[in-house]
């Protein structure tokens, strides 16, 4: 018995080692280990053996039978890890096909830049205060101290749908109805969609963005708009941006003054970008004309407060190299999908 | 306003370099555009004298001259002037000359070598109004008034050395349109001494009283006129330094009498005007306002008509000028005028606007009265025109001014706030330092007040002197600080959902546009929208820049409608846009429109109608907008601009029985009408409704504890019935336990009767409180199968 033991032991692994697939490999199984198998068969003459070689027989035959099976399961695993393998070489692909296309939808540069615009003021506690674009001649002029007959009015082109109805020229018109809505302190800012009767092209729009912001307080001071506006242009565009205040002339504050920002180009040397001046003129401000607040009901010798407007696409198309504003409004897709 | 340097010059006794100039005066409120050096554009252009003139010996038109520019030799030239000869001196381009209109280099014409080039008026960039004795064809002769020396630069030569500095000067400061003006603001910013001399002349014996009567009419109008005479007038060019500064400041020299009423309006900034007496008739000047049906044809020869309102000068008979904006006809210098009346007066600014408005008329007398002059500077600007016409040797000065004056002396006044000034700009300035700034500004602090001078026309409140004050402290010098209290900074829900509503459209692929939200009223037309329909009634604007851009959109489609034709055209492909925008809504006449938001969508290039509702159906998802039903739009449909949309494929879209909007195929006509040569989809969705139907506050549902049971049933039924009604029938049959009712598949053709259709559910069930067992699940489909066999379908074998 011990020598067909063995026999069955060096056939199996003989076996084995011929075996090329799976299924064999379980037919192998069924044929040396399985219920009607080999070692079965050899083992069932068990009882015709004597009472001292049967234990040693019966270890004999489990170091058999767990050889085999170890054999089995070692010879199973290089079979799986072959086919494996083989299956895995087979299911190779081009990496360099193109991928499939997802449709992807992106916010209009206007929209990109004017909620940066947004984040940074509500940053420094600034709400986002909306206002009427088709509006009454009183809040866009009369209660900025432009009453009929102003000069300056000549300056703002603008549209008008009756004599007292007029499409709102800048935001600043937003200014009147938050005053006469909130009691100071007033922190807000006003971005939207203004009209003016330009003709369209590369520099200019009959309509366009602005985002207007209005600060009334004690105590407010002009040092606190120079303040304001260098860390809204830090944020804007970078630590190193360097701002300066000019005088001008606004009907609606007093003092006044356009806000310049260091040319990027050159840095203050002047280039052609700057037109040679070394900065690029952004935008208005100043301290909120006395007149004006009167007109809202605000007392001028308690409180102060300034103002300043920025127009959006001058930003948006400095930010973005664009030359040529009509691109913003012709929505082609080719500009679009560049954002 | 164009400022001379060499005219500045006359008041500022400091050389400032020009750079430095234009920057200071930028900092302290007088804006410099731009500056520019006369004759920049010129190099290597010297005066030269003609020693020899010669016949080219193969050219009947050229001459060869021999010209001695101050160097060791002659050097030749051959030139088809013929207005030159020998001894005249010359402006010589030599050979690597700059001219405006290009370089200049030595050549052979007709085999004699020519090593520059004489010039004429015109290749130096000037004009016979610059030198008017000099031939406007020739070559410029050089004449007595331009002493030059051999091989000087032609620049010095011909006194074309000024630098002209152009001022952007805002509407506030008219008194800054004026030599004398940006003079004080000079002095003021740079510290420096500034005074106006008294102009002086002398008058003959006799008196202007005896030859002319003035009668001010409307002295509310006309507060100030002053009327001088000069006689025995000799018409003829200005001088050479008059017409240079002329020229510096942009303004065409014409004669003697012209250019001494433009130069004392460029130094005084107060507008003058000159009469022939001989037009004047009975010698009466009268200021009144115009009368009904009075015409002028004024000087640029333009008949006008004058209406009640407008203020005239007028003679016994006729208006002989519109006040303040310009002269009649026969008001101007003529060759043979003997006597002239000058005019200088302060009109009333409103009246001047709204009269050189009404005749679309804009002069540089009006642009300055029309912003408020100096009520004060009328008589000596007419002494300064005296002095000048005596220093010209223009004519005889008549003995005495009339000077009708109804102005009164009050001063504007404020009070001094040192305290309060620091305290509103931020600053520290001394109460010294703040007097001084004022007083080299022509301010007078006195008493505790401020006196603004008679031209600051400007001056009101405390902060009007706080604006002075830092100006000349330096905008610059004022430091930066961060105001102090705490605000509640946030968005709004409304602002908020917005935000969502545009990133949920990028996530779902669509890209945003931005269009005008004034369209033309043929917009209308193009989408089909009925002609009766109210949306036609839109806010109107009475001033537009064309038709297309006239009236406020009432609706938003037509809009995105030209987006899709006008990428398609593009030849893009494919588009998936969306726009979150306003319509504008009219209501009563005399009150504003209401402004709604609405979102639009528009897509084409391989999509269908599904693909937009997958969008929409996606849109709510993110927002949390539940029980949406879409149905197919009825005739009395909320949004009449359904009449873009293809009947049979549209639709429109309700959560709660709340009407969301529209959406649908372009109608194959619309599509015809705006060029798109696919199928597109659009939709129009409004963002109020959408925000009331958005959960708002979202809760968590537990997830499920047991497995979901899953019955998968393919029904037979009429084609027409909407698959909308079967599901519905089905989730109420299920009840409760439904999880999911997913169509997945809609069958017609084959084993199909005809009107037909085969529609397969896969309906998930599940319980929270246990799994469900077969017996209920078998429940619920008989329920269901009972429940739709009522409605028509059957199971189908």
């Amino acid at each position: 018995m011990k020598q067909q033991l063995e026999q069955i032991e060096k056939s199996a692994k003989e076996a084995l080692c011929g075996c090329a697939s799976l299924a064999e490999l379980e037919e192998l199984r069924i044929r040396f280990l399985g219920k009607k198998g080999e070692l079965t068969a050899v083992l069932k003459q068990m009882g015709k053996l004597s009472a001292e070689e049967r234990p040693v027989i019966g270890q004999l035959a489990n170091q058999v039978r767990s050889d085999i099976e170890t054999a089995l399961s070692e010879r199973t695993a290089q079979l799986k890890s072959a086919a494996q393998a083989e299956k895995i070489k087979a299911e190779s692909i081009d990496v360099t096909l193109p991928g499939k296309e997802q449709s992807v939808g992106r916010l209009h540069p206007l929209t990109t830049v004017m909620r940066e615009i947004e984040e940074i003021f509500i940053g420094m506690g600034f709400s986002i205060a909306d206002g009427p674009e088709v509006e009454y001649d009183y809040y866009n002029f009369e209660a900025l101290n432009l009453p009929q007959g102003h000069p300056a009015r000549d300056t703002q082109d603008t549209f008008y749908i009756t004599e007292n109805i007029l499409l709102r020229t800048q935001t600043s018109s937003v200014q009147a109805h938050v005053m006469e809505q909130q009691k100071p302190p007033i922190r807000v800012i006003s971005p939207g969609r203004v009209y003016r009767s330009d003709a369209v092209d590369a520099t200019h729009s009959p309509l366009f963005h602005q985002i207007e912001g209005l600060v009334i307080d004690k105590g407010i001071t002009m040092a606190d708009l120079k303040g304001t506006l260098e860390m809204l242009m830090k944020r804007l565009y970078g630590e190193d941006c360097k701002i300066r205040l000019r005088p001008h002339h606004f009907p609606f504050t007093e003092p006044s003054a356009e806000v310049d920002v260091m040319c990027f180009h050159c840095h203050g040397e002047g280039c052609r970008l700057c037109k040679n001046e070394g900065y690029i003129e952004l935008l208005g401000a100043g301290m909120v004309h006395p007149k004006v607040l009167v007109n809202c009901g605000i007392d001028p010798e308690v409180y102060s407060g300034f103002a300043f407007g920025l127009g959006l696409e001058r930003i948006v198309m400095r930010r973005y190299s664009i030359q040529d504003m009509r691109l913003l409004y012709e929505n082609d897709l080719r500009f679009l999908s560049q954002f | 306003m164009n400022l001379s340097m060499n005219w500045l010059s006359d008041y500022i006794k400091k050389d400032i370099p020009i750079k430095e100039y234009c920057h200071a005066l930028t900092m302290s409120g007088s804006k410099v555009e731009a500056y520019e050096q006369e004759g920049s554009k010129i190099s290597k252009v010297v005066v030269g004298k003609i020693l020899a003139k010669a016949q080219h010996e193969n050219a009947d038109a050229l001459f060869v001259c021999q010209v001695d520019i101050g160097a060791d030799a002659p050097i030749q030239i051959v030139t088809n002037a013929k207005n030159v000869k020998e001894g005249d001196l010359v402006p010589v381009a030599l050979d690597g000359a700059v001219l405006p209109e290009g370089k200049i280099k030595k050549c052979k014409m007709r085999g004699v070598e020519s090593f520059g080039m004489f010039c004429g008026l015109d290749t130096l960039g000037l004009t016979s109004h610059d030198f008017p004795n000099a031939d406007p064809d020739g070559v410029l002769v050089l004449d007595d008034e331009c002493p030059a020396a051999l091989g000087q630069d032609i620049q010095s030569a011909l006194g074309y050395n000024d630098i002209s500095v152009e001022f952007e000067i805002t509407s506030n400061r008219p008194d800054c349109l004026s030599v004398i003006g940006l003079a004080r603001e000079t002095a003021a910013t740079f510290n420096l001494p500034f005074s106006v001399p008294e102009p002086t002349f002398t008058a003959g014996g006799d008196n202007i009283n005896d030859l002319l009567k003035i009668d001010v009419q409307n002295p509310e109008l006309c507060p100030h006129y002053c009327a001088g005479m000069v006689r025995n007038v000799k018409i003829a060019p200005s001088p050479r330094w008059m017409r240079a500064r002329l020229r510096a400041s942009g303004v065409r020299p014409i004669n003697n009498l012209v250019d001494i009423t433009n130069y004392v309006m460029l130094e005084y900034g107060q507008p003058m005007h000159a009469f022939d007496l001989r037009f004047v008739e009975d010698s009466t000047i009268t200021v009144r306002t115009a009368k009904a049906g009075e015409t002028i044809t004024t000087l640029d020869g333009v008949e006008r008509a004058l209406s009640e309102e407008m203020l005239v000068i007028a003679d016994s008979k006729k208006p002989i000028g519109v006040a303040g904006v310009m002269g009649g006809e026969y008001s101007g210098m003529m060759d043979d005028t003997t006597t002239v009346v000058f005019e200088s007066a302060y009109f009333e600014p409103t009246q001047i606007r709204r009269t050189a408005k009404a005749l679309g008329m804009r002069t540089d007398a009006s642009l300055r009265y029309e912003k408020g002059l100096d009520p004060h500077s009328a008589k000596q600007a007419l002494c300064r025109a005296f002095q000048l016409v005596e220093a010209l040797g223009a004519g005889e000065i008549v003995g005495g001014i009339i000077d009708v004056d109804n102005t009164t002396d009050a001063r504007a006044s404020v009070p001094f706030d040192p305290d309060w000034t620091n305290s509103f700009l931020g600053t520290e300035i001394s109460e010294d330092a703040m007097k001084d700034y004022l007083t080299r500004l022509g301010f007078t602090v006195e008493n505790g007040m401020v006196y603004a001078p008679s031209f600051r026309v400007d001056i009101e409140f405390k902060a009007d002197i706080a604006e002075e004050i830092a100006r000349i402290y330096g905008y610059d010098n004022i430091p930066s600080t961060v105001f102090k209290g705490v605000a509640e900074a946030r968005l709004t829900e409304e602002q908020k959902f917005a935000r969502k509503v545009e990133s949920a459209m990028t996530a779902l692929g669509c890209s945003e546009i931005a269009t005008y939200s004034f369209i033309s009223p043929k917009y209308y037309d193009k989408i089909n929208l009925p002609a009766d329909s109210a949306l036609r009634k839109s806010v109107t604007i009475t001033n537009p820049l064309g038709e297309d851009t006239s009236v406020m959109r009432t609706t938003i489609l037509p809009s995105m409608l030209e987006i899709l034709a006008r990428n398609y055209n593009f030849r893009n492909d494919s588009a998936k846009l969306f726009e979150l925008s306003k319509e504008y809504i009219p209501t009563a006449p005399d009150k504003l429109p209401e402004e709604v938001q609405r979102l639009s969508i528009g897509l084409y290039g391989g999509v269908d109608f599904y693909d937009l509702k997958g969008i929409l159906e996606g849109l709510f998802r993110i927002l949390h907008i539940e029980k949406v039903s879409f149905a197919r739009c009825t005739e009395d449909c909320l949004f009449v601009e359904v009449s873009a949309l293809h009947p049979g494929r549209s639709a429109v879209v309700s959560a709660n029985g709340v009407v969301l909007g529209i959406l649908g195929e372009v109608h194959p006509d619309v599509l015809e009408t705006y060029g798109i040569g696919e199928k597109a989809y659009v939709a129009k969705l409004c963002v109020p409704e959408l925000f009331a139907a958005a959960e708002q506050e979202i809760t968590y549902r537990p997830l499920p504890k047991y497995p979901a049971t899953t019955r998968d049933l393919s029904l037979l039924c009429d084609d027409e019935i909407p698959v909308a009604e079967l599901e519905e029938t089905i989730a109420s049959a299920v009840g409760n336990i439904l999880e999911s009712v997913k169509l997945f598949d809609v069958y017609k053709g084959k084993q199909i009767a005809e009107g037909k259709k085969s529609v397969s559910y896969s309906i998930s069930m599940r319980s929270h409180e246990g799994t469900l067992t077969d017996e209920q699940a078998d429940a619920a489909m008989k329920r269901v199968l009972k429940a739709l066999s009522a409605r028509g379908a059957e199971l189908r074998m």
